[in-house]
């Protein structure tokens, strides 16, 4: 219904042509712009009620008492409802550490809280249908379950900071929140997203709008096809400092997959941009020594690749 | 009565130091306004998600930006 709207207003009342370049851009450009707002402002009030149910506090109760495996599953899925930002990176790891959470078991959520998130979500939703969006959520859970699971059994407890394992916060008690609380925290979170990333959807959908309508067809099957075997570790290395630009990166990539960018190629790097983040990595120095961080960076990379390559074979 | 606002000078812990201020001029209390930002004693006061709000040194809320009348209720229940 929207489609054929958004089609009359640009080809009839506009009066451009659908198979000119500006036409078929500016149509693309309209019609996503406000799909993706509309799902964004519905999903994140959405998600962000459901999350007022699983404060960090409850989720680090779950977890000590679990046996690694089962934890870090447990971790990576409660990843994706737990609020997350960078800024609160610090506090979360001493809180499961100080509480006796497994080392591994920390980093699944750590990995998965960023990666797996509702904007991710909703423009893999939006732009890609819901098959790539729950591919995305499967393999997004998987590496975070298994590279935290693999820095669980590599025993790296020893480069964690020292004064990490002497802190003992104790518990705060678990707020009670009414219905108008939660809708209150709710439509803060979705102002703030909001806030933060309308101009990278933007001007995301606007160049992925300009590509659709101006370049060629297959312009990348060549480069970043299934036959191109850099193409995976390139995308994982260009996609670490795009950090937070998840949503202005997912609509180019869309376009970047219609001109020929194989589905491997294409996850690793939007994997890669959500869940890798230098800005993150210098927060979480403060906690983890540079060994420790080297091995979470390498981990989750080769994670990441190794999702890319198994793609890229298996479509 | 002491409140501390905790946070890493990120936007939400603005907008909430912003309205603690002002629920305490509403309510014309004497209080002692801190504004925690070292994460090591953020952490040891066990909060896990900022910005987080501690009255007299008892954490009250953590991870939401409170509206004014909130902190109104949190400092008179005291």
């Amino acid at each position: 219904m929207w489609r054929s709207f958004v089609d009359a207003f640009v080809y009839g009342s506009l009066g451009l042509p659908p198979e000119s370049g500006l036409g078929s851009a500016l149509d693309f450009f309209i019609y996503d712009t406000v799909k993706i707002f509309f799902l964004l402002v519905v999903v994140i009030f959405a998600v962000s009620t459901l999350r007022s149910f699983f404060p960090p506090e409850k989720t680090k109760k779950l977890l000590e008492k679990l046996p690694e495996f089962v934890g870090n599953m447990l971790a990576a899925t409660l990843g994706i409802v737990t609020p997350f930002c960078s800024c609160s990176a610090v506090p979360l790891f001493i809180g499961f550490i100080e509480a006796g959470v497994p080392l591994g078991v920390t980093f699944s959520f750590l990995v998965s809280s960023p990666m797996v998130n509702e904007v991710a979500l909703v423009l893999l939703w939006g732009l890609f249908g819901w098959k790539i969006a729950l591919l995305y959520v499967a393999s997004g859970l998987v590496v975070a379950i298994a590279s935290g699971f693999a820095i669980g059994r590599m025993r790296l407890e020893r480069w964690v900071e020292d004064y990490v394992w002497a802190i003992r916060g104790g518990a705060i008690p678990v707020e009670r929140l009414g219905w108008k609380d939660r809708f209150l925290y709710a439509l803060g979170y979705v102002g703030e997203i909001l806030g933060k990333v309308w101009p990278y959807v933007l001007v995301g959908i606007a160049i992925g709008g300009f590509m659709h309508g101006y370049a060629p067809a297959g312009l990348l099957a060549k480069y970043a096809g299934p036959g191109a075997w850099y193409a995976v570790p390139l995308a994982v290395l260009i996609g670490v400092p795009l950090y937070s630009n998840a949503a202005g990166v997912i609509p180019i990539v869309r376009v970047l997959m219609e001109k020929g960018m194989a589905l491997g190629t294409a996850l690793s790097f939007m994997m890669a941009v959500t869940a890798l983040s230098l800005p993150e990595a210098i927060i979480l120095r403060k906690v983890l020594k540079p060994k420790l961080l080297a091995a979470y960076f390498g981990v989750v990379a080769l994670g990441i690749m190794l999702t890319g390559f198994l793609f890229n074979a298996i479509v | 009565m002491k409140v501390q606002v905790l946070g890493k000078g990120c936007a939400k812990c603005k907008t909430l130091e912003e309205h603690v201020r002002e629920a305490i001029a509403e309510l014309g209390i004497e209080a002692e306004f801190e504004k925690v930002s070292d994460v090591e004693t953020i952490a040891r006061m066990g909060v896990m998600t900022t910005p987080a709000l501690a009255v007299d040194g008892i954490v009250k809320s953590s991870g939401r930006v409170l509206t004014k009348d909130q902190v109104v209720d949190y400092l008179k229940k005291g």
